[in-house]
């Protein structure tokens, strides 16, 4: 007797399992059972399970019996002139959806060439392996699996047209790129996925070379020309929100042009453009610090400080400002109420971006990298029949990663380009090497995909013969301009008196625990000084009880607040976190005293 | 002369180096003038390997093991050729070496044997049996109580009592060590053993029974696996599990050569200074079986510190950086209240020497271009 669960609940057993498993199968198929029921015998614990839970994963698959695929060619024929529908299949047991568990009873055929009578299913089509990334990737199945999985990842980061309606949104930190372009190189999945609509990179033209340096180590150069004539420029979008909150007692923020007597009050010229409303105008050039929605807010502590000052009364200043390091052209300007029916003001500020040394770049095969150099165009160099590179690519990146599929899209991409035709690159179904070998030797280039290329600086041939092609390019949405980040000074924390932390704050670059260890190794001792004084004070400190005593600056008078004022004190110089650290272990009842010596 | 000359170097140049080179010129017709050029080379030499005062050592010592550490595998196990001999390697072997742990996780020995016997394979592999922690279990077949006669009867194998090479006598003597005043019979292939006839006796049967099982017959205690191996033209025996001072008493066991990775058993039997360098040996291995280059003299500047005090201390809480002169830099490096109350307990100084407390205080590290310090004369006041 074989037990029989039912979503995980004992519902009785059964004498001859497999018969009962193929009984129910055979019924869901006749659609005497739901569809959405999928049945296991598990060989190992002995046990039956039928699943009818929310939530699994399962996947339609073409039932096979004794060799023979239901799915007739007839029935296909009828299904893309459209006089059957997918239901229609499923409803006729042609098709059949199996989920995970399932799978494991099942003997599934990749192609129809290869069933046998063992075979309980055929695939729909090899490509369901993958997903909606992975299967936008060309000729995947040349390369490993590893660059597959980075290759989508990829993928998703690359700017395009994320929402055909990005005019009316106010979304964070997004990018549109500017002329972006349908792969030459696509595969069966970027129709059905109606790629057309929202692509997501442009079709350049590679040259697989070192050139002077600029492309060690992943880095990419780009012809200059073509990023003057608009490759890989986007636009990068930033809302600023402000709101009109509401007080106790009737007070309310207002958005206006701040007085001058309001308490914070920047400069004119932060403010400068604001129209009479308090918020820029649409077309607005705003640079950082630039104050973008002006508001006022009701001084804090209202009650309590009418009774003693007449100055303090005033509304505070609490305007919306460009962050550091941004700026642009305000795009559009929205102003509504929000869920509290307080006013909203949403600026949506858009800057364009060119490339620049330091923005990554990707191929659809994991092949990503940065600009290290923009070379202008009478330096990049030709082919014979004067073409130039658009991206001059190291080949050093492709032997470690033995991304084939990278190196066959060049291959299709040229042959695409030069016929004036779309390549289908499917994953298991391309347009085979050899292939495209043929077109391109028809079409009067070495069949290798090699051109003989010449240094344009100095004229000189290259020795050897240089692989270029097109290939589908990606812009990657991190961009320098968001990460570029430097300080000298700044602002510090209140506690410790060091340099606070993160980019959007302005703050500064820590010098680590190893870091500082660099600096003891080279014995850089008084370097290694200079280095933490961020945080370094002058205490004055009580020769007789090695506490810190008290310096009165204004009249010069300093006395030991347990000694008095005929014990000699003097000034040292420390870190700030150390008279921290003392503090916090006197309040551990830990009393440290300083003995003081000249050290020098 | 040239003794002459010699002696003008002495305290120059180390008294070995000066040996060394004397031996190296010995039997060589090499005049005056070129043994002082040779003389003046070998001091330059000298001059140049020396080490600067205040250049930072230890750190150097740390960032050089720090970074290859970095890539090392984690988790490395390796096979040495056979199954059930696998050791733990890399950096999880490495931080149980500079920890000092007092056993390693897989304890391993290489026995060399003396010239004599170490190329008959027949011969090591009777000393391997020797070796080999025998239990009673695994040289029966049956163990059985008679309960008419209050007894434990075992069924010994006879094939494997000779592989072993033990006897009846031996198996008895053993049992009635184990366990004071019982009797201990042979009948043909079978051993009796028989409890005090007592009250209780019954009871002892059962119990007798089971402890029975593990009683070590023959062997090294601790040697759980051996496996006789041929390196380069002689035989040696590999094993699991150590244990130096019983092994080195086997008298067919060479003892110089024979080696165990127990850094803390090594020195616990043959001293601090093989405890010193065995912690080399084991660490050497480890870089070299990475892949990696580390400098002799880093790991020799890590073993000497471990070994300074005359017993091995890990870099840990518990060990060298527990025992720092400076009270902020032992509170800087884990566990700091336990230091900082202990110290306040009684009343520490800190006299600000080392490197982590100048960082702490925002003052010059005594190293390097903070070391030196300017001595000046004043004049005398009149």
């Amino acid at each position: 007797m074989v037990d029989v669960y039912l979503d995980d609940v004992f519902i009785g057993s059964v004498e001859k399992p497999r018969e009962f498993v193929k009984t129910i199968r055979e019924e869901r198929r006749l659609a005497k059972l739901p569809q959405h029921l999928n049945i296991i015998f598990d060989k190992v614990f002995n046990e039956v399970y039928i699943e009818m839970s929310k939530g699994r994963a399962r996947r339609p698959l073409i039932i096979v019996e004794n060799g023979i695929p239901r799915l007739t060619s007839e029935k296909l024929m009828k299904l893309n002139s459209g006089e059957i529908t997918w239901k229609e299949l499923l409803d006729l047991g042609i098709i059949e959806y199996v989920d995970a568990a399932e799978e494991e009873n099942c003997m599934i055929a990749l192609y129809e060439s290869d069933l046998t009578k063992e075979h309980t299913h055929l695939e729909v089509s090899p490509i369901t392996i993958l997903g909606i990334c992975s299967s936008l990737i060309p000729y995947s199945n040349f390369g490993g699996s590893s660059r597959l999985i980075r290759g989508s990842k990829i993928q998703k980061q690359a700017i395009g047209i994320y929402s055909s309606n990005y005019l009316y949104r106010m979304d964070t930190d997004t990018s549109i790129l500017h002329y972006s372009q349908v792969p030459v190189v696509n595969t069966f999945m970027h129709n059905i996925y109606n790629y057309k609509s929202h692509p997501a990179g442009q079709n350049v033209v590679i040259a697989m070379i070192s050139f002077q340096g600029y492309n060690m180590q992943d880095a990419i150069i780009l012809n200059k020309g073509s990023v003057e004539r608009g490759f890989g420029r986007s636009s990068y979008f930033r809302p600023y929100v402000s709101e009109e909150l509401r007080y106790s007692g009737g007070l309310t923020d207002e958005i206006v042009i701040p007085d001058k007597e309001v308490k914070g009050y920047k400069s004119e010229k932060d403010y400068r453009l604001l129209e009479q409303d308090g918020i820029v105008y649409t077309g607005a050039n705003v640079k950082e610090d630039d104050v973008v929605i002006g508001k006022t807010s009701p001084p804090r502590f209202l009650g309590e400080l009418e009774e003693f000052s007449i100055a303090a009364n005033v509304r505070r200043e609490s305007s919306t400002s460009i962050k550091q390091g941004e700026g642009g052209r305000v795009d559009n300007i929205i102003i509504t109420e929000n869920e509290e029916g307080n006013r909203l003001v949403q600026i949506r500020i858009r800057d364009e971006r060119i490339p620049e040394f330091g923005d990554k770049f990707a191929s659809r095969h994991g092949q990503k990298g940065v600009i290290g150099a923009i070379i202008p165009e009478e330096d990049v160099p030709f082919t014979a029949r004067g073409v130039k590179p658009d991206i001059l690519f190291s080949p050093h990146s492709i032997p470690g990663r033995m991304t084939i599929s990278h190196l066959i899209e060049i291959l299709a991409g040229k042959t695409g380009s030069l016929k004036g035709e779309y390549i289908d690159g499917t994953t298991f179904d391309a347009v085979p090497e050899e292939e495209l070998r043929k077109e391109l030797s028809k079409l009067g280039f070495r069949d290798n995909g090699t051109e003989t290329m010449y240094n344009a600086i100095t004229g000189e041939q290259f020795e050897a013969k240089i692989y270029i092609g097109n290939i589908y390019y990606l812009k990657l949405k991190h961009m320098v301009a968001n990460k570029l980040h430097a300080r000298a000074s700044g602002r510090i924390q209140l506690l410790t008196r060091q340099p606070i932390e993160g980019r959007a704050k302005g703050g500064g670059l820590r010098i680590g625990e190893m870091e500082k260890d660099c600096f003891v190794a080279h014995g850089a001792s008084l370097l290694l000084k200079e280095r933490f004084d961020s945080d370094k004070t002058i205490l004055y400190v009580c020769e007789n009880c090695g506490m810190f005593a008290v310096h009165e600056g204004f009249k010069n008078r300093k006395y030991c607040s347990r000694c008095g004022s005929s014990v000699e004190i003097y000034p040292i110089e420390i870190s700030y976190a150390f008279k921290l650290l003392l503090d916090e272990l006197k309040s551990m009842l830990i009393n440290p005293k300083l003995e003081l010596q000249n050290r020098y | 002369m040239s003794k002459t000359l010699f002696l003008e170097y002495k305290g120059i140049i180390p008294d070995k180096i000066l040996d060394d080179v004397r031996e190296a010129i010995n039997d060589k017709r090499i005049d005056n003038v070129k043994l002082k050029q040779i003389l003046d080379d070998v001091k330059n030499a000298y001059e140049r390997a020396k080490i600067s005062p205040g250049e930072a050592i230890g750190t150097i010592t740390a960032e050089s093991f720090g970074e290859p550490g970095t890539q090392m595998t984690l988790d490395y196990f390796h096979f040495a050729g056979v199954a059930e001999m696998n050791v733990t390697l890399g950096l999880p072997r490495l931080i149980e070496l500079f920890d000092a742990r007092q056993s390693p996780t897989t304890p391993r020995m290489e026995i060399y044997i003396k010239n004599k016997f170490n190329k008959d394979p027949k011969k090591i592999r009777q000393i391997a049996a020797k070796i080999k922690e025998t239990k009673l279990r695994e040289i029966s077949l049956e163990f059985s109580i008679n309960l008419a006669k209050i007894s434990v009867e075992i069924k010994l194998d006879t094939k494997k009592i000779k592989d072993v090479g033990t006897n009846f006598d031996i198996i008895s003597k053993a049992i009635m060590q184990d366990f004071k005043g019982v009797q201990v019979l042979k009948e043909a292939d079978t051993v009796v053993i028989k409890p005090k006839p007592t009250e209780s006796s019954l009871r002892e049967v059962f119990r007798i029974k089971e402890k029975v099982k593990d009683t070590i017959i023959s062997g090294v205690k601790g040697i759980t696996h051996v496996l006789p191996i041929k390196k380069e033209n002689e035989f040696i025996i590999i094993c699991a599990g150590t244990n130096l001072a019983d092994v080195l008493k086997i008298e067919e066991v060479d003892d110089t050569r024979t080696v165990s990775n127990d850094i803390m058993e090594i020195q616990k039997v043959l001293g601090i200074e093989s405890g010193r360098q065995a912690i080399i040996n084991e660490s050497l291995k480890v870089i070299e079986g990475q892949g990696l280059d580390i400098d002799i003299r880093h790991i020799m500047l890590l073993a000497d510190v471990m070994t300074a005090t005359g017993r091995i201390r890990g870099v840990s809480r518990g060990g060298i950086s527990g025992e720092k002169e400076s009270v902020l830099a032992r509170a800087s490096f884990e566990t700091p209240i336990k230091h900082l109350i202990n110290a306040s307990l009684v009343g520490e100084r800190d006299e600000l020497n080392s490197v982590i407390e100048n960082v702490i205080l925002n003052q010059p590290v005594p190293l390097g271009t903070g070391l030196p310090q300017l001595v000046v004369k004043s004049e005398k006041k009149k």
